[in-house]
């Protein structure tokens, strides 16, 4: 029987998430809800041209207009010394353009008006003077010689190249390729896409002139770093600076960096005297702000004829944009992209990664890619099928002979990550039963004599997350620990504030959760404060699944302090030592004695009550949590598609997706996560691309033409799971908010690619329209 | 949104609304369904000075037959989706009401605004060219008929004069023995069409009598297969027959590359979906 929900512990049950009452019943307090008095509106001027020379901006007819209280240029911002930033990764990115600009959509001015509508027309009456200059859209032209240099503002940028990063070893790579029986190679672009959150970015910067205290409310995943961000980039002292997320509509990434936007609003504020909002418009998000992927890869795996793998090649040319934005640990170049060798016991690997600048949009944050793992993972599950192919072997069956076995963890793979528990054959054998491979694998041969053309593409992903331990993991300097501080009221009900910043992932439940698992406070009684750093403890914010892997094992970890201490209270109330005593979902009890107990509301009471002469009063902790390791989620996931061979258009049949994130806080909105990922991972495959013309043009700046897919033709997915514990987070618990970002996209292509594998195609590029599937069976059926 | 700053204005009668439109000619744009002229403003490409909302008018909204059919300036193509009579009578364009857009765009935009909008991209110009409709149009007192085929005349162009007001389309009688269809292919739900193929066939017998094919988004407007029409038109639906209209009509399709795919493919696609039609009217024939 069942067990009843009511009885199941605090972890694992699936509450009723929190916050949705307010959501759903439009209570949410989203940036563009906040208006404060006396507010004033920033529209932003972007460039028109991808690569031009400013010549001259003329402001007059603008600053004439009724209701424009400024004009803001890149002019005006050097004398404050404010027209360039810092990136995330340690580049330097135009506040607004001064010499030139350097992709379409920068911004060049602001206007800053009574009204909203008086801000965008006036925009119209700036006059700008371009010359325009030779645009570079295509990397691989970026890094040859000769190449017209993007960045020639910086002193000591000669040519386009970024930065060359290796990892694994060449030697023992070459040595594995050398004797190999058979090398498996693949080309293929993962291209650019963008989170594109419902809500756009935006602020409100106010600036209070009497006491110079500065709070911006922001569209930030990550409020505290942007807080030090801010404080280094305006010289404004960090205690006056006040940075406030309020709920926010989705961010992936994408609401990471800092943007121009902010840092105008916040001068403009300060200039002025009166609050500035500043709310992006759609075509500003797409066009300007943070991108993802765009990597232009090779691989070569290396195995002996049964299907044992020898070693794995991997170049990668990154097309960053004008400038290098990405947000990630600043040790890895490319991210944790080198985690390419996947969930195999790979003997050797040698990954080589450039970085290119381009006349494009700067970014390369976003879309839950975990640091870049959805193009390594993307990479290793495509190679891994072609190479089946290759040996005739079966797609699964080459997996399995290959995976990290259990027995070997910890594993540490040959670009030096350390994998903390994994039951990898485990998960795919659940896959492969729910999906009824084997049935499928019998269909596809029935059809195929028919002309019908069934897919089926599996992906073993391993997923690395919860950055991360300070050793590895920093960000500007500020190394990745997060935090969480923990308040229990007399009465029993508590406040938990995090230095991680919810967009959406349910935090008000889920760490509401694990105070309720290690205190017994339930989690109605338990309020999740975030986002507000004069109000939370410092940490670097909600991105790259990270959230449960620090904030939630700070959580625990701070639980586990005030618990210790509530035995103290108790031992005193009870008048028992406190060995005598022992710990019971929400009390600690007498030995041998159950009806002799105080209860974590007794004991919060008696804190402040009737607490022990020499102990302080109170009940309440903080935690900086430094974890020792990344947790490794991982998973299988089955598509099977049928490919219209007549149109190339591909329909889903099925989705299974079998994944493990250790233990489940909450089996619910693990599960919403894992949809939501599902969801972007076939838009990826299917549909999402920003292209640029040969002028640099964006072909991506709308809903147009940049696709997000309805419910109509998202498929329907089965999702099971296996439960493998993290061995060092404090419940057990691994980040899993990104899995299916980063595990689905391979699977999808692969379904695609196996309908055709027949005709000998073995590569279509993302995203696999039906006119991209039409020519590659067309090529096909010729050659 | 944040579009220039316009004036708004409210007629109640269609001799109101062409008086001020006479007024202020290119100056002014009608709104009907606005799911074309709003996101243009939105983006200001279209800036007018002034926006004649007709939606108040009185007569336009209906879907009649009378010897032809008269759909009003303010017929939604939801209310073409919903219409028995059209899913009786009409099946090309029955066909194509619920393949255009998303329901929230159905619910506002009209018949008649996307024709007078010319997209190339448009379903129904192509539903329209096969059906051989005539726009009917009034300046201030006058009225005049133009065929579809002569009213789109390139991407956004039409032959409507800056004074004048497409009051309706009229689609001449189908006959008792008719197929339609419209195909679609679009990237997901609410795209434009990538290609779209319009089909409309009157039989007589097991010949067909008259033919129309209408293509879309293979050209700078909307391409009406006249050869393909030609050809049909006194035929029975055989294979060869079917596999010749439908080379004709990829012949006939001036499609260039983009992210939708290659010129060739959209070609292909155009043969594939009259091949499909034109069977699946000879099998609906031989049951």
């Amino acid at each position: 029987m069942a067990v009843e929900e009511k009885e199941m512990p605090w972890v694992g049950r699936s509450v009723k998430r929190k916050e949705d009452d307010r959501f759903v019943r439009g209570g949410g307090n989203y940036l563009d809800d906040i208006r404060l008095p006396n507010m004033l509106h920033m529209a932003i001027l972007r460039s028109p041209f991808a690569h031009a020379r400013i010549e001259a901006i003329d402001t007059s007819a603008a600053e004439a207009v009724g209701g424009v209280v400024a004009v803001v240029t890149g002019e005006l911002l050097a004398q404050h010394k404010l027209a360039w930033m810092p990136t995330l990764s340690g580049d330097t990115q135009a506040v607004l353009a001064t010499d030139k600009v350097r992709f379409q959509g920068q911004e060049v001015a602001c206007v800053v008006a009574t009204d909203p509508y008086v801000a965008h027309d006036a925009l119209e009456l700036i006059d700008v003077e371009y010359e325009p200059l030779p645009v570079i859209v295509d990397p691989k032209k970026a890094v040859e010689d000769g190449a017209p240099v993007i960045r020639d503002d910086k002193e000591d940028q000669k040519d386009n190249r970024i930065y060359h990063w290796e990892a694994g070893d060449k030697a023992s790579t070459d040595r594995a390729f050398s004797e190999a029986e058979v090398v498996v190679a693949l080309d293929t672009h993962y291209p650019r896409s963008h989170p594109a959150p419902l809500e756009c970015c935006g602020c409100i910067a106010d600036v209070n002139p009497a006491t110079s205290k500065t709070t911006i409310y922001m569209t930030s995943q990550a409020p505290h770093a942007i807080r030090t961000v801010f404080a280094l980039v305006t010289g404004l002292p960090e205690q006056n600076i006040q940075i406030i997320s309020p709920d926010i509509g989705g961010g992936f990434g994408n609401k990471v960096p800092v943007y121009p936007g902010y840092v105008v609003a916040t001068a403009a504020s300060l200039l002025i005297g009166q609050p500035v909002k500043w709310i992006e418009d759609r075509t500003g998000n797409l066009a300007s702000t943070g991108f993802a992927r765009d990597f232009h890869m090779h691989g070569e795996l290396a195995l002996k004829r049964d299907g044992t793998m020898l070693g794995l090649r991997v170049g990668m040319l990154s097309d960053q944009g004008y400038a290098y934005a990405d947000a990630q640990p600043s040790k890895f170049k490319a991210g944790l992209f080198h985690v390419v060798t996947g969930s195999y016991d790979m003997p050797a690997a040698h990954v080589v990664t450039d970085g290119a600048y381009t006349n494009k949009a700067p970014g390369g944050v976003a879309y839950r890619c975990s640091f870049r793992i959805t193009e390594a993972s993307f990479l290793i599950e495509r190679l891994v099928q072609n190479a089946a192919y290759e040996l005739g072997m079966e797609p699964v069956e080459l997996r399995r002979k290959n995976f990290v076995r259990p027995e070997q963890f910890p594993y540490t793979s040959v670009t030096g990550f350390v994998y903390d528990s994994g039951e990898y054959a485990k998960a795919l054998d659940v896959a492969l039963e729910k999906s009824g491979y084997e049935q499928l694998r019998a269909e596809q041969e029935r059809l195929r004599a028919e002309g019908r053309l069934l897919g089926i593409g599996v992906a073993s992903f391993t997923e690395a997350v919860g950055a991360g331990p300070s050793r590895d993991y920093d960000i500007l300097g500020i190394k990745m620990f997060d935090s969480a501080e923990l308040r229990i009221h007399p009465t029993g009900k508590a406040i938990l504030k995090l230095g991680v910043k919810s967009q959406g992932q349910g935090h008000e439940t889920t760490f509401a959760q694990i105070v309720a698992g290690e205190l017994g406070i339930p989690p109605e009684d338990v309020t999740v404060q975030e986002g507000d750093t004069d109000n939370t403890p410092y940490g670097l914010g909600t991105y790259a699944s990270r959230s449960t892997p620090t904030g939630g094992a700070a959580t625990a970890v701070v639980a586990r302090k005030i618990r210790e201490k509530a035995k103290q209270i108790a031992a005193h109330t009870l008048e028992v030592s406190a060995d005598d005593l022992e710990w019971e979902g929400d009390r600690f009890y007498v030995k041998g004695a159950p009806e002799q107990a105080a209860t974590i509301q007794d004991i919060a009471f008696a804190a402040y009550t009737n607490h022990p002469q020499g102990m302080e009063a109170g009940l309440e902790g903080v935690t900086y949590y430094d974890p020792p390791n990344l947790t490794y989620p991982f998973g299988t996931y089955v598509v099977a598609v049928e490919v219209d061979a007549q149109t190339g258009e591909w329909k889903v049949r099925k989705v299974v997706a079998v994944d493990d994130c250790g233990v489940r806080i909450n089996p619910m909105i693990v599960e919403g996560q894992i949809m939501g990922g599902l969801t972007e991972g076939f838009a990826m495959s299917a549909m999402q691309q920003i292209t640029f013309d040969e002028d640099g043009n964006c072909m991506g700046s709308n809903f147009i033409d940049y696709l997000l897919p309805t419910a109509w033709e998202t498929p329907a997915f089965e999702l099971h799971a296996t439960v493998t514990p993290s061995p060092h987070h404090p419940i057990g618990a691994k980040g899993v908010g990104e899995s299916a970002t980063v595990g689905s996209p391979a699977a999808f292509a692969n379904a695609v690619v196996d309908a055709l594998a027949h005709l000998g195609v073995r590569n279509i590029d993302m995203p696999l329209t039906s006119g991209k599937v039409w020519e590659a069976m067309q090529q096909a059926r010729s050659s | 949104m944040f579009p220039r700053s316009f004036d708004y204005l409210a007629p109640e009668s269609l001799d109101d609304a062409l008086s001020m439109l006479a007024e202020h000619g290119e100056d002014a744009k009608v709104l009907a369904g606005g799911q074309s002229l709003i996101p243009l403003m939105k983006l200001r490409f279209a800036a007018p000075d002034y926006i004649i909302d007709i939606n108040r008018i009185t007569g336009l909204g209906s879907v009649h037959e009378n010897g032809s059919l008269s759909v009003g300036a303010l017929v939604r193509t939801h209310d073409i989706e919903r219409s028995e009579l059209i899913r009786r009578r009409y099946p090309a364009m029955a066909a194509a009401a619920p393949l255009i857009s998303d329901p929230l765009v159905r619910n506002l935009g009209t018949v008649v605004g996307s024709l007078c909008h010319a997209d190339p991209q448009g379903d129904w110009a192509s539903v329209m060219l096969a059906m051989n409709a005539d726009i009917v149009c009034r300046n201030g007192a006058a009225e005049r008929r133009i065929p579809v085929s002569e009213f789109v005349q390139g991407p956004f162009t039409t032959t409507l004069d800056p004074t004048e007001i497409a009051t309706e389309v009229d689609i001449p009688d189908p006959g008792a023995d008719t197929f339609g269809t419209y195909m679609k292919l679009e990237r997901k739900v609410g795209d434009f069409a990538s290609v779209g193929v319009a089909v409309h066939l009157s039989f007589d017998g097991r010949k067909v009598e008259r033919a129309g094919i209408g293509l879309t988004a293979v050209g700078p407007a909307n391409i009406k297969a006249t050869e393909a029409e030609q050809l049909l038109a006194g035929a029975e639906l055989d294979g060869g027959t079917i596999a010749r209209a439908a080379d004709l009509c990829a012949e006939a399709a001036d499609p260039h590359s983009d992210l939708r795919g290659s010129a060739d493919y959209k070609r292909a696609m155009v043969r594939v979906f009259v091949s499909r039609a034109l069977n699946a009217a000879a099998a609906g024939k031989a049951a």
